[in-house]
């Protein structure tokens, strides 16, 4: 008994100082790329530290809520969701009409290959059970699947973008975008409408929104009209994931000039230039630490077991990482870039995305078992 | 084996595409831009998943 006694508080210690260092590395981490790259870059990575923290801390997503409603009948994950883009449109869209010299949407032009893309990354996303953002912060958890999936999203990403010319010349409309009062209004109009049927599809006992739900909401609200105010553009995922690759073939003397995408001077500039000045990277970074931060902090986080897979289920991992991160390109983003960043900045190729990404949520549903990666219904 | 290792492998990437990136690309702080986009007077030129390249 009093061996145990003393071996408790002993425990509690080491998991205070353990705490007690992750905060100061998130710090020093933040204050190192503030100081030694620039105060902007400082703040997307504390930026998507918060994303990271608030996703995994309060166990929110895209992918998990969307199965949620499909299979059986919930809704409060999803209206969270969409609460969250409404709150960012309040504030982004009056924002971008005044200060349009200064900050950019996500504004992205409707095609054949967007809404085909969005339906095959809405299938995909729920193959690993993880989008954009689920996929960084799975692996950041240490969650075998998303940490397997995350290289292939990245050269998917990086490939997508590497024919995204050539896949948008099969056709596709100017951007079309909700801009001023009115498309405020036309925004929060579209987000009630389908708030209001998602809500009289669902289950009437599972339609209130949990309290941590709507904190999560707040909360991606807030980070994401921070990530639009210091970086001039909305929180992305997957520009930054192909970046990390495109980085590593030009550095082994791949020559990426064939690639209309790589080889147009902007891209040129962002492959020579630290991954540490570019936006989408640093967030993605801070997200997969923040991820890792809340595990850690946990008292089980990092200490369960890793799951048991068959090989095929691994192989459909690594298939569908690739293609969520090729799809996720001729989409013109994931649920982060398109879904959320899309609407909430008055692209209607958000709204595009949102119809076919989530047709394809039934498919990848339907997939999930069939590769071993969950029990036959 | 436990989330240790996964995590442990997540942790050793990250630290790997850093160095790398570091070693390929040393920042320059000096050419930083002004901490908040909003109100710096500059136009937006990061990369994103929406946009067409530039």
């Amino acid at each position: 008994m009093s061996g145990l006694a003393v071996a408790a508080p002993a425990g509690q210690g080491g998991r205070t100082g353990a705490r007690a260092a992750l905060v100061a590395g998130a710090l020093a981490a933040v204050a190192a790329v503030a100081l030694f790259v620039g105060a902007r870059y400082g703040l997307m990575l504390a930026i998507g530290l918060g994303f990271g923290i608030t996703l995994e801390g309060l166990r929110f997503g895209f992918a998990g809520p969307w199965r949620a409603m499909i299979l059986r009948r919930e809704p409060a994950g999803v209206l969270a969701q969409l609460l969250a883009i409404a709150l960012v449109a309040v504030v982004a869209i009056p924002l971008l009409g005044r200060h349009g010299d200064e900050l950019s949407g996500a504004q992205a032009p409707i095609g054949w290959a967007m809404v085909g893309g969005a339906f095959v990354f809405g299938a995909a996303m729920q193959v690993v059970l993880g989008c954009g953002s689920g996929t960084l912060v799975n692996a950041g958890s240490g969650n075998p699947v998303g940490l397997l999936a995350l290289p292939f999203f990245a050269i998917g990403s990086f490939a997508g973008a590497y024919g995204l010319i050539w896949w948008t010349d099969l056709g596709a409309l100017p951007i079309l975008s909700l801009r001023g009062g009115f498309g405020l209004a036309v925004t929060l109009a579209g987000l009630a409408l389908v708030a209001g049927l998602f809500w009289a599809l669902g289950r009437p006992e599972a339609r209130a929104i949990p309290g941590r739900y709507l904190l999560a909401a707040v909360l991606l609200a807030a980070l994401g009209i921070a990530n639009l105010l210091v970086a001039g553009q909305p929180w992305g995922v997957v520009y930054g994931l192909g970046l990390w690759v495109a980085k590593g073939a030009a550095a082994m003397g791949a020559d990426l000039g064939g690639s209309a995408f790589w080889a147009a001077p902007g891209s040129v500039a962002r492959v020579q230039a630290s991954l540490l000045t570019d936006y989408t990277s640093l967030s993605n970074l801070g997200l997969i630490a923040g991820a890792f931060g809340v595990a850690a902090w946990r008292r089980d986080g990092l200490t369960q077991p890793l799951p048991r897979y068959p090989a095929r289920a691994w192989v459909a991992t690594a298939i569908a990482g690739l293609v969520m991160g090729y799809a996720s390109r001729l989409a013109f983003g994931c649920n982060v870039g398109a879904f959320f960043s899309g609407i909430a900045t008055g692209s209607l190729h958000g709204w595009v995305w949102f119809a076919a990404a989530f047709a394809g949520a039934f498919v990848g549903i339907r997939i999930r078992p069939l590769v071993g990666l969950e029990a036959k219904p | 084996m436990t989330r240790r290792f996964t995590a442990a492998l997540l942790a050793l990437g990250v630290a790997g595409l850093v160095a790398f990136d570091l070693r390929t690309a040393p920042p320059n702080p000096y050419h930083a831009p002004a901490a908040f986009a909003f109100g710096s007077g500059q136009a937006a030129s990061g990369g994103f998943c929406g946009a067409l390249p530039d």
